[in-house]
Formats: structure tokens, C-alpha cells, sequence
């Protein structure tokens, strides 16, 4: 594992070390796409502390920010959350692969 | 998104016996999937084996090639005679400086069901979600699958999706 990489898993656990952050992935995983006003309406917290939180989290690749007109619009990075089906889906391949050779092997 | 399960069917056209001995019978098994057992399967009783590249696929046996000589253990769990036959293993435990006897073992299992044309066969794979959380921190430094297992945390625990 390369120094990069491994700089990026502590990042990575950095940014899910904290209740707050937890939360905000959790409502953004939920809800989708939302601005920094819906994100901190409620909120105790005030909307730079938030926004702390979710600049150390788009730090770790896990939310990313865009601008709509004046707004900021935070998202999950999908992509990452994709990754997540790639260890299954790689397992899953190997055993279609498996099967595949189990059948030729009792067809013959 | 199941996060803990794989399910496979396949439809094999050869006899119940013949399948059920492709499975149960360890040389037969290795054949196939690539891997030489130091005995037979006997439920209950673990059994040692090196990957080898599989014969029945060159192509496949390439792509083998540079896991060759990994070491894993199965512990077989169940041989119901043409039925059902499963085992514990490590999944992916490829990395063979790695000791993974510590970890939770998935659960393997192949059911064999009767079809018009031969056998249906289901592989399950299952407990993936057992993996501990701390376990899966591990991985993600040691090797970039682990990456992948943490974000599937990430996915099923906050954003609460299977």
C-alpha cells in the first residue's frame, strides 16, 4: 500500500471519527444532495461549525461541495459508496468464474 | 444492497451422483476450483489446501498463477449426500503473508436441487457482515480491498442501505 494511499485511510477515519460528521453523511446518504442552509436548519450547531465538519470530510473523499447560485450543495461521493460492491461483486466473480469451470468439468 | 450474502444458481446437465461427487470429493474439488487438498472432506474436520492453477480453465489457471502456493483451511460443516455440502473458510485470503486464523469465517454452502434437465446448483456465500468493524479498519491498511469493505460499512451503517 502505497504512502498516498495509506494517507488517505487516515483521513478517512479522521472524518468518521465524530458523532456530528456521522450524522451529517447519514442525512446526506438519506436525503441526497442538500444545501448548507437545509443541513444546519435545527441544527445546534452554528453553520461554520458544520461546515468544519464537512470540509474534513471532503478532505477524505467522501463528500464533495458544489455551488448552486449563492448556495453551497453538499453530496456524498458516490463513487465511493460504489467501491463498497466491489469487494462482493469481486468474490461474486470468482465464484461465477468457479461455477463455470464446475460445469465444464461435470458436463464433459 | 445484501451486504452479508453472495447467491449463485447454475444449471449443471449431468447426472445428481456426478455433481454431488465433483463437490464432496476433494480431488475432484480441487480440480476445478484450483487447489490441492492434503485429504478428503469429512464434516467436522478441517482440511488444508495449496491453490494450485486450475486444469480446467488455462485461461483461468494464468490468472492463478500468482496466488500459487496459498495456503487456506476449510472446515467442512455439512455433507448431506447429494443435497447439501458446506464449508468455513476465509474469503479472499489471498495474501499469504497474512495470518487470518484470528478472523471470522464465512460460511460456504452448495445446495443441489433436482431440474428438468439436470441439476440446479446454489452457492451461497454468507457472513460477510461479521466481519468486525475493527477487523475491516485492518484490511483497509493492509491492502486496498479493505478500502472497499470499509466504505460497504460506511454504506450500510449510516447511509442504512442493503
Amino acid at each position: 500500500m502505497s504512502a498516498a494511499r495509506s494517507e488517505t485511510a487516515a483521513h478517512l477515519f479522521a472524518a468518521l471519527g465524530d458523532a456530528t460528521r456521522l450524522r451529517l453523511v447519514g442525512r446526506l446518504c438519506e436525503k441526497g444532495p442538500m444545501s448548507i442552509t437545509h443541513l444546519t436548519a435545527g441544527a445546534k450547531m452554528s453553520r461554520q461549525a458544520i461546515t468544519k465538519h464537512l470540509r474534513v470530510m471532503e478532505g477524505s473523499g467522501l463528500v464533495h461541495c458544489t455551488r448552486r447560485g449563492r448556495e453551497s450543495v453538499w453530496q456524498v461521493e458516490q463513487r465511493r459508496l460504489d467501491d463498497a460492491r466491489r469487494y462482493l461483486d469481486t468474490i461474486s466473480k470468482q465464484w461465477d468464474a468457479a461455477l463455470l469451470r464446475l460445469q465444464s468439468f461435470v458436463e464433459k | 444492497m445484501n451486504t452479508d450474502c453472495i447467491e449463485k444458481k447454475i444449471l449443471l446437465r449431468a447426472p445428481r451422483e456426478r455433481v454431488w461427487r465433483a463437490l464432496s470429493d476433494s480431488s475432484e474439488f480441487g480440480t476445478w476450483f484450483g487447489v490441492k487438498f492434503d485429504g478428503p472432506f469429512a464434516a467436522g474436520q478441517s482440511v488444508r489446501g495449496v491453490l494450485v492453477p486450475t486444469t480446467v480453465d488455462p485461461e483461468v489457471g494464468k490468472l492463478q498463477e500468482p496466488h500459487s502456493g496459498t495456503v487456506f483451511e476449510l472446515k467442512i460443516e455439512t455433507m448431506e449426500p447429494e443435497q447439501l455440502f458446506a464449508f468455513r473458510w476465509h474469503p479472499y485470503a489471498l495474501d499469504a503473508a497474512k495470518d487470518y486464523s484470528a478472523e471470522p469465517m464465512t460460511l460456504v454452502a452448495f445446495h443441489l436441487e433436482a431440474a428438468a434437465e439436470g441439476i440446479l446448483l446454489t452457492l451461497t456465500e454468507c457472513g460477510f457482515d461479521q466481519i468486525p468493524l475493527e477487523r475491516r479498519a485492518q484490511a483497509f491498511s493492509a491492502n486496498e480491498g479493505g478500502w472497499t469493505i470499509m466504505v460497504g460499512v460506511i454504506e450500510k451503517y449510516v447511509c442504512g442501505t442493503e
